[in-house]
């Protein structure tokens, strides 16, 4: 199988296509059968995923699987997958099923919207996947395209502000990239992200409109890389159109956004602005530590008076990327273990999350927190589950939360204790605001009318959420099964870092004699 | 004398075609024969097309070097001719349903292409001129076709006045140029230019680039463009949107680079500013109409803002960028007018963007496509209109204008708005009366789909287009 990674990451394209041209109607049995095909779809990838893991090699630091290919306009076509990416690839693969399944009850436009699922999971695929820097911005930046149809087609009341407040924030983000990265290619003659991690850009300072640059020129790439994956992590102050896709989009739509795409901002960090630009990452480190610290406290603080329930779970998500940002640009072992461990594990929890609140807005149409209270009393099993998400949100040990805040917290103290510091203090506010949550929503007697007749959740809504449990306490406590994986790509990637910074030292000194 | 004749066969040919259907018409059934015309004005596009493209080879020049045959004209006259012919096709059900279906309408657009082909071979200033008056005078007539609509009199008109205005202002550059070059032919001021460009010589070349911005209609010479889009019957606009372009745009490729391609650094900087203002007023501009034809002379405006940053590199990558952009940019644009033609209730055109409100619930299909159009028109990937912006973008960079990449990519973003907004009315309207209806003609819908199919597949292979547009540019540029 010499073509894996294009077998998987294709599937569900070719699927979407054959919905596309073959599926006429919109009846009933139209709309079963377009969500078996995209659910069996989405499954068979999964499987096919499977290969991939199996056959990986964790202390191979290299890229493995690797295709390549002849591509338009001089481009290569080159996929592979190393120990960093490799878990993302089966964190959406893994995902993708339960996000069908989800999606069960939709009942307006089904074809389209499974269409627009099933690229998007290609998309996705594609941006974990691609070793060449313009393939990996086409499937970058295409994901937008059925991300704000899904928002804008099957979202809330204000669809449609919060879709195009999605594209525009995000596609300006990533245009800045687009200049880097023909700048990029300017300078080292070649697209291939194998090569260009070997690259060396130039890091002598120099003054740019009359202010000093250090880093050179990469710091000016790190900064148009940054505005790009900033914007999709998101990082605060940039932070305000996930809040308002979030709240507007369906269920499903919000599942993928927290679980897979807000990693691809923190995929791209590691993989171009720590592997190819250190010394202008190690220029900014301070800047984006503080930005993380603040994110984590603000946003916590924020979320502690939301009143919609998937807003105070989307800015928990930011404060949870905060951690992910703060361990990469700590730049150590266990930063970057970190960071990528509570990025997969942010992905089941607050995947489940948003599940949960889609479990009750199904019953209910509302996502006021306020139009709840004593839910326990009638749905016992969903008490149980929301609890251990809640829990695993707030960081316990056991869970898989806890290991990914530990290991960038443990990272970063190491490097600014005082970020360390402000970044802990986030742990016992999201323990305020996730608790709280809990206790308005599930606990206390039921009181209100229209709840006397909520049902618990059905057969299809506990087997979504069985994957999603066994793996948040799978990984909670045995985390090796991650760390091992990445372990050797990670140490790999901090030697390179180190080593540059170094070589780089020297070059500055040997100029400065 | 019969060598030069035999290298411009193809336009000797086309003429011949056009008078011998002028006066064929006239002596027959007039109108009555505008149908077949149309369909055989369109064959014979192709025809020479795929002679053109097939047969052409090495770089001739014809009349001491006033006419050049080489791979760059080529290059742009299948394309000029391809898409000539396309919207040729386009028009003939739409103009027939309207009574606008006269027979001089398919013989002026073959002596406007005839026009085209001129402009884009010329090695001398005054067979560009000639090319270019050839392709104007046919090309206001046609914007004022219905006469009995005064917008479409208006828009011819303001396209004549305005249009002489370049001409003269292009014709005042060619008298400086001459009288500070001691000749017309390009061969011949390219060696003037190389030994350093006289303050006389660079204000003939300022407004020789002045005439040209008109034609590509380029910020800040562009007022003409949206009331002639609007005003002109639609596939005049298709037409005035996509050959002409192509034709002006190779033009002025030709001019700087055969002419003045020793003094780069003197028409560098007024071309990136033509480019940048071009993408930012046509992002800007497009987003409060509420016309699709108005629109789309915005959206053409920034495209044009785009393919002027890859004259601007002044390099072959520059060259070659622009024509793959031209390239993408017409398919693009035969889409989606194809589309705006297929706009209409109870038999009338429709051209407000609010009408098509829900329209994705009706017409899936068509929808689709226009959906990928949009995006590939806004640039974004993975549709074939990325990969122009992208080519562009690089040549730009490459040739050490920087800042008018980042310039052009934040144009694309503010642009990415209106092109949503269709896809939003489309996509997300909510469901109210059928405010489009009828529109079923079979060539458009083959149009659109494949149109809309080339900028999806484009992107796995792109049909040999890029080694051909290397090709020319390498000729070109040397």
């Amino acid at each position: 199988m010499d073509n894996l990674l294009s077998i998987v990451t294709f599937m569900p394209a070719l699927a979407a296509l054959i919905l596309a041209v073959f599926l006429r109607g919109e009846d009933e049995a139209a709309q079963r059968n377009a969500k078996w095909v995209a659910m069996a779809t989405t499954g068979l990838t999964f499987l096919a995923s499977l290969f991939i893991l199996f056959e990986f090699d964790p202390n191979d630091t290299g890229f493995q699987f690797v295709e390549e290919g002849t591509w338009i306009m001089g481009l290569t076509y080159k996929m592979g997958v190393d120990g960093i990416s490799v878990l993302f690839v089966m964190l959406t693969t893994f995902m993708m099923p339960l996000v069908i399944a989800a999606s069960w009850s939709v009942t307006d436009r089904v074809k389209e919207y499974m269409i627009a699922f099933l690229l998007l999971e290609t998309l996705m695929l594609g941006v974990f996947m691609a070793l060449d820097l313009v393939l990996f911005y086409l499937f970058f930046e295409a994901g937008l395209i059925p991300m704000f149809l899904i928002i804008g087609i099957w979202g809330g009341a204000n669809r449609i502000y919060a879709s195009f407040k999605f594209f525009l924030y995000t596609f300006l983000g990533s245009v800045l990239m687009l200049v880097a990265m023909v700048g990029m290619f300017a300078d080292a003659g070649t697209t291939d992200i194998e090569q260009l991690l070997t690259h060396q850009f130039g890091s002598e300072s120099f003054s740019l409109l009359g202010i000093q640059v250090v880093g050179g020129m990469q710091t000016l790439l790190f900064l148009a890389f940054f505005a790009s994956f900033a914007v999709k992590m998101p990082m605060w102050p940039v932070h305000t159109w996930l809040p308002d896709a979030h709240v507007q989009a369906p269920t499903a739509g919000s599942v993928v956004l927290a679980a897979i795409l807000l990693k691809l901002g923190g995929y791209g960090f590691i993989r171009f602005s720590i592997g190819m630009f250190p010394v202008g990452s190690d220029v900014m480190a301070p800047l984006v530590l503080w930005m993380s610290a603040i994110a984590i406290v603000y946003t916590s603080l924020v979320a502690l008076v939301q009143e919609d329930m998937k807003k105070l779970i989307a800015y928990s998500s930011v404060a949870h990327m905060g951690f992910v940002t703060m361990g990469i640009f700590a730049a150590n072992q266990q930063g970057l273990d970190g960071a990528i461990f509570q990025m997969l594990s942010h992905g089941f929890i607050s995947g489940a999350l948003f599940l949960c609140v889609g479990v009750i807005y199904d019953r209910m149409h509302t996502r006021e927190i306020d139009a709840y209270g004593g839910l326990v009393n009638k749905m016992p099993a969903y008490a149980l589950i929301f609890m251990l998400f809640t829990m695993a949100n707030v960081g316990l040990p056991g869970t898989s939360g806890f290991v990914g805040e530990f290991l960038t917290l443990m990272a970063v103290f190491q490097v600014n204790t005082w970020v360390a510091a402000v970044a802990t203090t986030g742990v016992i506010f999201s323990a305020a605001y996730a608790l709280w949550l809990y206790r308005r929503v599930v606990m206390g007697d039921l009181i209100k009318e229209s709840l006397k007749s909520i049902t618990d959740m059905s057969r299809r809504e506990r087997a979504i959420f069985a994957p999603l449990v066994v793996m948040t306490i799978l990984l909670g406590v045995y985390p090796a099964l991650i760390l091992d994986i990445i372990g050797p790509s990670v140490a790999a990637l901090v030697t390179q870092y180190d080593t540059a910074l170094v070589a780089a030292e020297a070059a500055t000194q040997l100029a400065a004699n | 004398m019969s060598a030069d004749l035999t290298i411009i066969l193809p336009e000797i040919l086309l003429s011949g075609f056009a008078i011998l259907a002028l006066i064929g018409a006239v002596y027959t059934s007039k109108d009555d024969l505008a149908s077949p015309l149309v369909w055989s004005t369109a064959a014979v596009f192709l025809a020479l097309a795929a002679w053109i493209g097939f047969t052409g080879e090495g770089s001739n020049a014809a009349f001491s070097g006033m006419f050049i045959d080489d791979g760059f004209s080529r290059f742009a006259k299948v394309t000029i001719l391809i898409s000539a012919a396309a919207v040729l096709l386009m028009s003939e059900g739409y103009m027939a349903a309207r009574g606008l279906l006269r027979f001089e309408y398919p013989v002026l657009v073959a002596l406007a292409v005839v026009g085209m082909m001129m402009m884009v071979s010329a090695g001398d200033l005054m067979a560009l001129y000639m090319g270019l008056e050839l392709q104007s005078l046919s090309l206001y007539v046609v914007a004022s076709l219905r006469r009995d609509s005064v917008k479409s009199t208006e828009a011819g008109l303001k396209y004549f006045v305005l249009g002489a205005l370049s001409s003269g202002l292009l014709l005042y550059g060619a008298s400086l140029v001459y009288g500070y070059a001691g000749t017309t032919l390009f061969s011949g001021i390219v060696q003037v230019a190389q030994e350093g460009v006289s303050l006389g010589l660079l204000f003939g070349l300022v407004f020789l680039m002045a005439g040209f911005a008109f034609k590509v209609s380029a910020v800040p010479f562009h007022m003409w463009t949206p009331d002639v889009y609007e005003g002109s019957p639609t596939p005049v606009t298709a037409f005035f949107a996509t050959a002409p372009k192509v034709a002006a745009m190779a033009l002025f490729a030709r001019v700087m680079h055969d002419a003045f391609g020793g003094a780069v650094a003197d028409w560098q900087q007024i071309m990136a500013l033509l480019s940048v203002l071009s993408m930012f007023l046509g992002a800007f501009a497009a987003i409060g109409q509420t016309n699709i034809k108005r629109l789309m002379a915005f959206s053409s405006i920034a495209h044009m803002g785009y393919a002027l940053m890859g004259l601007a590199a002044g390099t072959v990558l520059g060259v070659q960028a622009m024509l793959v952009y031209m390239a993408i940019y017409v398919t693009m644009n035969v889409g989606t007018f194809a589309f705006i033609l297929m706009m209409e209730k109870d038999g009338q055109p429709v051209t407000e963007i609010s009408s098509l409100n829900s329209y994705a619930k009706k017409e899936p299909g068509k929808a689709l496509a226009m959906l990928v159009l949009m995006f590939s028109l806004a640039g974004v990937p993975p549709m074939l209109g990325f990969f122009g912006k992208f080519y562009v973008l690089r040549a730009a960079y490459e040739g050490g204008l920087a800042w008018l990449a980042i310039a052009g990519v934040i144009a694309s973003v503010i642009g990415a708005y209106y092109y949503l907004r269709i896809v939003f009315f489309m996509y997300f309207g909510d469901a109210g009366e059928d405010r489009l209806n009828g529109g079923k003609s079979p060539i458009l819908w083959v149009m659109l789909m494949g149109s809309a199919a080339v900028m999806v597949l484009g992107i796995v292979n792109m049909f040999g287009v890029e080694g051909a547009a290397a090709a020319a540019a390498a000729t070109l540029v040397n």
